[in-house]
């Protein structure tokens, strides 16, 4: 008995550091946005500590209300663009020999680990209106005129996809390496067709990837404002956008509120993955 | 058989090749001997915007300096609180046999959820925090925050690597004498060295990619690498960019590579081992 209460104080000890580090600054801080959503904007700085429910009322207003049913749909896309091209690639990189599926692995991984804003930055130069796209598509006489590819809704949607799907591909190369192929095989030998395996067995199978790919592709998108600047120009607005508007603008409660909602509509994305029997944690690393 | 397998390497090489294309044209354009304000045309090869990156008055110089002292600290801090937790954690659950308490689980959720939920809620949490504490050195500011999203990484990986041990090994050290402190160090501790190295390249990766957050905790000046990168291509096209983009994609892939081949040869090394 003597040992195990010194095992729980030692336990307690080591876990003292973290527990206090992410109460400080990951609760305390959420905290405080939170308390913050409920305040009054001051005069000229900061904010009065006049309690409102206002700014949550605004976001109903219909200039809020696009922006985030634009953000919502553009993640969804995103997220369905993602399922039908890296679940696919996943699933058939698995499939491949040992020596082609690390090379493949290290072309992944090169541009995972390479910051995003670099490698939207290069879509930039591309899709410019004398970039290197229209210039081709030109030259083959496709088109005459340049295209206007550059800020528009396409190149945000395309740079999303671009920059999220190797969270689709991981997670979904990990499952399907680890299933056992031989259930398909025994559906193939008792005469179902290979799509009908496909959907019936190995879909189902690995399905904890591809919603651990589907929430780690759609969390993400509902931020990433930077993609939006870049490839959207300054007309199109999303929500992190917003929220980048309202800090720049002194706003704070309002993008606070902001802020609360996305929180919201995160928690509810991670409830529904746990609750259809989702790992936590999101183990893919 | 054959040309199913030739639809599938199609479909790869595909999917591969339009993720390569913006990485291949930054390259191309870093070699760019154009001049113009927004030099698109390319005109012909020239090494000129290496030499200007190099040149001590581009300013990514301090931006990279900055970078990695904030990476460095931060990845001190992650690695050691992150992984201290995970055994703390995991402790418990080996020697009261069951699952975690409720506060063991909460405290999971709250510890991970830098990593789970939007950057720019964080960032500007952060802001606002800080703003709130008084806490106004822009290096300080940024370690504290790169710290909170690194320690779930390095946490995460220690974790794992711990629910696959044997709980028998630290009985065994714990019923031949060794005290909890004597466990950690001379069992817990080097067995769990392979997930707390992956950790911190991983924590490392993400303080040194990180830009939304550190936007928003940064104060006036240069700013970290990311930082100062979105700044010269928010209004145009910045070859110096290019070049910078170039030695970093290059830099990335040889680690990777490195790292990859290292742990092959390790597997095949320990399965010889095996065999012999």
């Amino acid at each position: 008995m003597e040992t195990k209460q010194q095992d729980i104080r030692f336990s307690r000890l080591l876990k003292l550091p973290m527990y206090l580090w992410s109460i400080a600054f990951v609760f305390v801080s959420l905290l405080y946005v939170l308390g913050l959503s409920f305040l009054t904007r001051g005069e000229m700085v900061g904010v009065t500590n006049e309690i409102t429910f206002g700014n949550y009322l605004r976001l109903a207003s219909p200039q809020y209300l696009n922006v985030l049913l634009k953000s919502l749909r553009l993640a969804a896309l995103t997220t369905a663009l993602c399922i039908l091209i890296g679940y696919p690639f996943g699933y058939l990189m698995a499939r491949l020999n040992p020596m082609a599926r690390s090379i493949i692995m290290l072309l992944i991984i090169v541009p995972f680990w390479t910051n995003a804003l670099i490698r939207i930055y290069g879509w930039r130069i591309l899709l410019m209106g004398n970039g290197p796209v229209n210039s081709v598509l030109m030259q083959l006489g496709i088109i005459k005129e340049p295209l206007k590819l550059l800020y528009t809704d396409g190149a945000v949607l395309l740079g999303m996809v671009y920059a999220l799907i190797p969270f689709m591909i991981l997670p979904t190369f990990t499952t399907v390496d680890k299933l056992d192929f031989s259930v398909v095989e025994a559906a193939r030998d008792l005469g179902a067709s290979p799509l009908y395996a496909f959907f019936t067995i190995t879909v189902p199978l690995t399905l904890a990837g591809l919603m651990a790919g589907c929430v780690l592709v759609f969390i993400p998108s509902m931020g990433l404002f930077f993609l939006n600047d870049l490839l959207g120009g300054s007309k199109s607005v999303l929500a992190g956008g917003l929220i980048q508007q309202l800090i720049n603008s002194r706003d704070l409660p309002m993008a606070a509120a902001l802020s609360v909602l996305l929180l919201t509509v995160t928690g509810a994305v991670i409830a529904v993955y746990r609750r259809v029997g989702g790992s936590d944690g999101m183990s893919m690393f | 058989m054959k040309k199913k397998s030739f639809g599938s390497l199609l479909f790869l090489s595909l999917v591969l090749l339009i993720m390569y294309l913006p990485i291949i044209v930054v390259v191309i354009y870093s070699f760019n001997d154009n001049t113009a304000r927004i030099p698109i045309a390319f005109t012909g090869w020239s090494t000129m915007w290496y030499q200007k990156l190099f040149s001590g008055r581009s300013g990514f110089g301090g931006a990279l300096v900055l970078s990695l002292r904030v990476a460095l600290w931060s990845v001190l801090v992650s690695s050691v609180v992150g992984t201290l937790g995970a055994i703390g954690m995991a402790q418990r659950t080996i020697m009261d046999k069951k699952h975690a308490t409720k506060m063991d689980a909460a405290m999971e959720m709250l510890v991970t959820l830098p990593i789970m939920i939007p950057e720019i809620i964080l960032g500007l949490a952060f802001m606002v925090i800080f703003n709130a504490l008084g806490i106004r050195g822009n290096e300080l500011r940024l370690v504290l925050a790169h710290s909170t999203f690194c320690i779930p990484y390095v946490f995460l990986n220690v974790k794992s690597r711990l629910a696959g041990m044997d709980p028998a090994l630290f009985d065994a050290a714990r019923d031949l004498g060794a005290n909890p402190a004597r466990v950690m160090r001379d069992i817990t501790l080097p067995l769990c060295r392979p997930a707390i190295i992956s950790g911190c390249f991983l924590a490392l990766a993400m303080s040194l990619d990180d830009f939304v957050i550190s936007f928003f905790v940064y104060g006036a000046g240069e700013g970290t690498l990311p930082i100062k990168i979105y700044s010269s291509v928010k209004v145009g096209v910045s070859p110096m960019v290019n070049a910078l983009c170039t030695i970093t994609m290059g830099v990335i892939f040889l680690a990777v590579a490195l790292s990859r081949y290292l742990s092959s040869a390790r597997a095949q090394r320990q399965k010889k081992l095996a065999r012999s």
